[in-house]
């Protein structure tokens, strides 16, 4: 398209994306210098849209925050109160003993089930309050470099048509101009992938490795309801090489959170995930708790996993990564929101010194990151994913009970990853075809009834948002050698092999997608590439989710 | 000329509805609300002739709880001009609304007002036809095409199986169908733009009108799924179940 | 307790919908119809079984069915009613709830099922819930579904014909001009026949298949989203949550697996037929009637069946 006439505005802070990490940068950048205009945007049609976690909270970084949360009404109104984890059979479980000395990680004395969607919902009525200007519906699709500088971000254009062309609603993206710029778009975020690339800030430290969770919200019958009961598992149906496992959660008014993360490193091409999802709950550690109740939402979301390790130079002229963006989840605790909240808050305390100063890079962050509770977190933790990853499941569960009561996660040695997720998948005839059940629609459910609870939509008539870098390799690679991943790992049946017997070749129902971001992760020549489509598009995930 | 487009927030289109277990109603706590879909058509419109100079003045007005304030922005980030709101927590029905916006009508003098055909919570279909009947005014209802014309208002009105022309005197009321016109984003630049465009809240106590709801609300169930029917065994089989059984053709 | 159906007539023709409306007029009381036009509709309207009296409304100022000389008129005529009926079509809802305004009632539009005199279902959510509610109006205004009651017979009544004066109304509207679509293909959304068509039907050539069975059936043509996005058909033609909603009297599916996607534009549809080769396919769950076959064969015979 020729250069579009776009307007622009400025702002001191210009912040991508509105979850926990984008949201705690906004309130702690208005709470410590109430004259700096902040500006955050996110694609999501509301905020909390695109907002998918199990999730169990840690309130730490919130009571860091905001310390009178409960009287503002945070919704964290579900206190654990019980938690087991189980090590699965095909038909039976073992619950794992004395949880909190051999997993002390996973104690969640203190924590609360929420919905995390509610929970960013909240957090931005008080970031509002404060005067941060919230603008859903709008996706940063381009990053404004200037000598050198990140000077802010473009969002996309509207009204483009699928041929590339201005339709007759076109509107021109704008410029969000910022003198620093915070990226909390989560897990493999677009931007963040470009301005990594552009200041290599991925260089000596190791390749992220990553997760992809899947979840159901469910609403039983009221004398099944156990407000406040965890439960997560390991072990079957994944084989031993393969991280992953299931959580359960009753919450809410008679909900239950249900889902599943398998570790994107996985190796069978066979594998796929949302099969996995759903065959769990067909197990008897499962079943009982969602019998005679009904699904009422879906979503999917890739999560970063490579912890300590993995995360790369922070910051950069102009601005800073921070949440899961930057990738700071707390894999054995399986929490990352506390984490991600306190990333935003320390970006915001090194922007307002940044400010200050006058200075370009908001360097001070790396320091204060390291020298808080976050880094102590990761330290400890830091050699418990990986060590899934070289000795499998019950190699690595063993580990992680030694590397806790014997090391408390101060060993002398880190363990590293040394493969990219999108290197691990192994040829199709050198792998086995897992069984998975057909959906009997009352438990288990297909893809594309699945995705219509997630209520995603996209204008139909948009550029296809999900690109193949080089459309030749899928039959050589995608087709020929691994049998069509793709069709599998995404969970929102977005790519779908047509013509399997005739002419094999790969249909794209861009208008599924999700924004779990797997594809551009696992594919495995990296070909995928997935960009920000028209901005309100994607899921609509409703509170409770 | 001035128009008046009352505009309603509803669940968002593309959430599925799920109705509360205890069958009082549909799920509306913590569900995407947006502007209901005919009524962006109507602010669409409302907006187009103001901009062919047809109109000076588009006013946007909502009956509705604190949040359909943000209804009422995106209805100016379209290009509304100004807006009221009218804050209650009930939900009207529409013989209440059409009350109330009767009492706005004689404050506010429009010579037009554009409404949505429907809204798509309830579905009645209502609205603009009451107003219309309280104001004594004409109706141009369902309607894909609207010109402003020597005082008069001639409207293309979607019937069944076609099409119907009727030329109203001003002022009047349209209700718009869908093919009236594609309504345009709020782009971003709007949306900063119409934080600053004036919002005026009214207690709906205070305009007076008996909103008593009329209908009670006994139950809100599922609709039963279909069930599987048979499989025939040829073409011909089919036709004569068709012609002599479901009696469809 | 006698209600009052405003019988609403296209082409000279009573509508079948307004039929239907006295079926369900009929399970309140006695039922008496106005109708406007010439007196061969009267003539028509005094024939449906189960109706007992006819208003004719014969001034050429009603003869259009304007909502705001009509509105006027059934208002005079209310007194004596305790339900005014109509057809949930273009006409009803646009008369009727004016009507209910000069009245002072909440009209109950969309009825699909008659609980008692006052206490009734209607859908809402686009047909994603039914609600049930009862009226305190003393009199209750109300449109009805016809897919939910059988047309009254056109045969076997002799209702005397009673002639209506006219009435004064605000002179605010003028009817221009009327256009029917060409029944032979109509529109989408409001046609009585739909065949559509999935990613079975191959390509845009072979999606031609379908044109000679719509034309037998006077039938629109849709499509499922894989057919859209396969790039067969352009996407108006498309049947779905994201497409278009249809509720014909027949939906015939051609080739279409019935993802739910799909199923949420077409469910409501009166009477569903799949043709599908693989046995298994969800659009079978939904279907009426069904056949486990290549389409490309049957489409044809069907065709042929029709004609006969």
């Amino acid at each position: 398209m020729s250069e579009p006439v776009r307007e622009s505005m400025e702002f001191d802070v210009v912040i991508v994306g509105g979850g926990p990490a984008g949201l705690a940068a906004a309130i702690r950048l208005r709470q410590l210098s109430p004259q700096t205009s902040v500006c955050l945007i996110e694609k999501g049609s509301e905020i909390g849209a695109h907002i998918l976690s199990g999730a169990v909270i840690e309130p730490r970084a919130l009571a860091e925050l905001l310390p009178d949360w409960r009287e503002r009404g945070a919704p964290l109104n579900t206190p654990v109160t019980a938690e087991d984890m189980l090590y699965l059979t095909e038909t039976g479980s073992i619950r794992v003993p004395m949880l909190d000395k051999v997993m002390p990680h996973m104690a969640n004395h203190g924590n609360y089930i929420v919905s995390l969607g509610e929970v960013c919902r909240w957090l931005a009525t008080q970031a509002e309050e404060l005067g941060v200007e919230i603008y859903p519906g709008f996706a940063g699709s381009e990053v404004l470099i200037e000598r050198n500088r990140v000077v802010g971000v473009a969002t996309g254009d509207m009204g483009v048509g699928r041929d590339g062309k201005p339709g007759p609603n076109y509107q021109p993206g704008m410029e969000l101009r910022g003198r620093y710029t915070l990226f909390a778009e989560g897990c493999r975020g677009s931007l963040t992938k470009q301005v990594m690339v552009h200041y290599d800030l991925r260089k000596g430290v190791d390749p992220q490795t990553y997760g992809l969770g899947i979840k159901e919200v469910w609403e039983i019958p009221a004398e099944n309801h156990r407000p406040g009961l965890v439960q997560h598992s390991f072990g079957w149906p994944l084989d031993d090489k393969t991280y992953g496992g299931a959580w359960l959660y009753h919450f809410g008014d008679n909900l239950v959170s249900y889902g599943f993360v398998v570790g994107l490193d996985y190796a069978n091409t066979w594998l796929s995930p949302f099969e996995e999802m759903q065959r769990v709950k067909l197990h008897p550690a499962f079943r009982h708790h969602l019998e005679g109740g009904r699904r009422i939402s879906y979503g999917a979301r890739a999560l970063s996993e490579g912890g300590l390790q993995s995360v790369p130079r922070l910051t950069f002229p102009g601005g800073a990564l921070i949440g899961d963006s930057a990738g700071f989840l707390n894999v054995p605790k399986i929490k990352g929101t506390h984490t991600s909240m306190k990333s935003g808050m320390l970006a915001a305390e090194a922007v307002v010194e940044a400010i200050k100063t006058d200075r370009v890079e908001p360097g001070s962050f790396t320091q204060k990151v390291r020298q808080s509770w976050l880094w102590q977190e990761l330290r400890t933790a830091r050699n418990i994913r990986p060590a899934f990853a070289r000795f499998g499941a019950m190699g690595g569960a063993v580990y992680a009970g030694l590397d806790a009561m014997l090391l408390r996660g101060r060993a002398p040695w880190t363990l590293h990853f040394k493969h990219h997720d999108n290197e691990t998948l192994r040829p199709a005839d050198l792998c086995t075809k897992p069984f998975y059940p057909k959906p009997d629609g009352k438990l288990t459910f297909d893809r594309l009834s699945s995705v219509f609870l997630s209520a995603t939509n996209h204008e139909e008539d948009q550029p296809v948002h999900l690109r193949l870098k080089n459309p030749s390799l899928w039959k050589t690679v995608n087709w020929d050698v691994f049998h069509a991943p793709e069709a599998r790992y995404c969970p929102a049946g977005v790519y779908e092999v047509a013509d399997e017997q005739s002419a094999p070749h790969l249909q794209i129902n861009a208008q599924n997608c999700v924004h779990c971001k797997t594809c551009d992760i696992k594919d495995p020549t990296q070909n995928i590439d997935w960009t920000t489509p028209e901005g309100g598009g994607g899921p609509n995930y409703p509170a409770g989710m | 000329m001035k128009i008046l487009v009352p505009v309603k927030r509803v669940v968002d289109y593309n959430i599925k509805p799920r109705v509360k277990a205890d069958g009082s109603g549909v799920e509306t706590a913590g569900v995407k609300m947006s502007m209901n879909p005919f009524d962006e058509i109507a602010v669409e419109e409302a907006v187009r002739l103001r901009e062919k100079g047809a109109a000076s003045e588009v006013v946007v007005v909502s009956i509705g709880v604190q949040q359909a304030q943000d209804t009422l922005r995106t209805a100016m980030a379209m290009g509304a001009d100004r807006a009221i709101l009218v804050l209650t927590d009930e939900s009207p029905e529409p013989l209440a609304v059409a009350k109330v916006l009767k009492t706005l009508v004689e404050k506010e003098g429009p010579s037009l007002v554009v409404l949505g055909k429907q809204a798509i919570d309830d579905d009645m279909n209502a609205t603009g036809q009451m107003l219309a009947g309280l104001l004594g005014w004409g109706q141009g209802t369902f309607a894909s095409k609207v010109d402003v014309v020597d005082g008069r208002v001639n409207v293309s009105r979607e019937i069944d199986g076609g099409t119907e022309q009727v030329s109203l005197a001003l002022p009047a009321i349209i209700t718009a169908d869908l093919r009236l016109n594609e309504p345009r984003y709020a782009s971003l630049p709007n949306i900063m733009k119409a934080k600053k465009k004036p919002l005026e809240t009214i207690p709906a106590a205070d305009l007076g009108v008996d909103m008593a709801p009329r209908l009670t609300i006994v139950s809100v169930a599922e609709p039963a799924e279909r069930k599987a029917g048979i499989k025939v065994g040829s073409a011909a089989e089919l036709v004569e179940k068709l012609r002599n059984e479901a009696k469809v053709i | 307790m006698t209600a009052l159906v405003l019988l609403d007539h296209e082409g000279g023709q009573i509508r079948k919908a307004a039929l239907s409306a006295v079926t369900a007029a009929a399970r309140l009381g006695d039922v008496h119809v106005l109708v406007t036009g010439d007196a061969a509709l009267a003539q028509a309207a005094s024939q449906i079984a189960g109706v007992s009296k006819v208003l004719h409304a014969a001034d050429a100022r009603y003869a259009h069915e304007l909502a705001e000389p009509l509105a006027a008129l059934l208002v005079s005529l209310a007194g004596g009613y305790d339900h005014i009926v109509a057809a949930a079509g273009a006409t009803g809802k646009n008369v009727l709830p004016r009507a209910a305004a000069l009245l002072d009632v909440q009209p109950i539009p969309d009825v699909v099922s008659i609980v008692d005199a006052q206490t009734f279902v209607r859908p809402i959510y686009a047909g994603n819930a039914l609600a049930t509610v009862r009226s305190s109006d003393a009199k209750k205004v109300l449109t009805v579904r016809s897919a939910s009651f059988d047309a009254a017979p056109a045969e076997g009544g002799s209702a005397p014909v009673e002639a209506v004066a006219v009435v004064e109304s605000p002179d605010v509207s003028r009817f221009e001009a009327v256009q029917l679509s060409d029944s032979a293909r109509p529109d989408l959304e409001s046609a009585r026949v739909v065949v559509s068509g999935g990613r079975g039907m191959g390509s845009e050539e072979k999606f031609h298949a379908l044109d000679p069975l719509a034309d037998v059936l006077g039938a629109a043509v849709g499509a499922s989203r894989a057919a859209v996005d396969s790039g067969f058909v352009p996407n108006e033609l498309q049947v779905g949550q994201t497409g278009k909603i249809v509720a014909p009297e027949l939906y015939m599916a051609f080739g279409i697996s019935g993802a739910i996607q799909h199923l949420a534009g077409m469910k409501d549809s009166r009477v569903i037929v799949a043709v599908n080769k693989d046995p298994e396919a969800p659009i079978f769950q939904v279907a009426d009637y069904g056949i486990v076959g290549d389409l490309f064969e049957v489409v044809p015979q069907l065709a042929e069946a029709l004609k006969k």
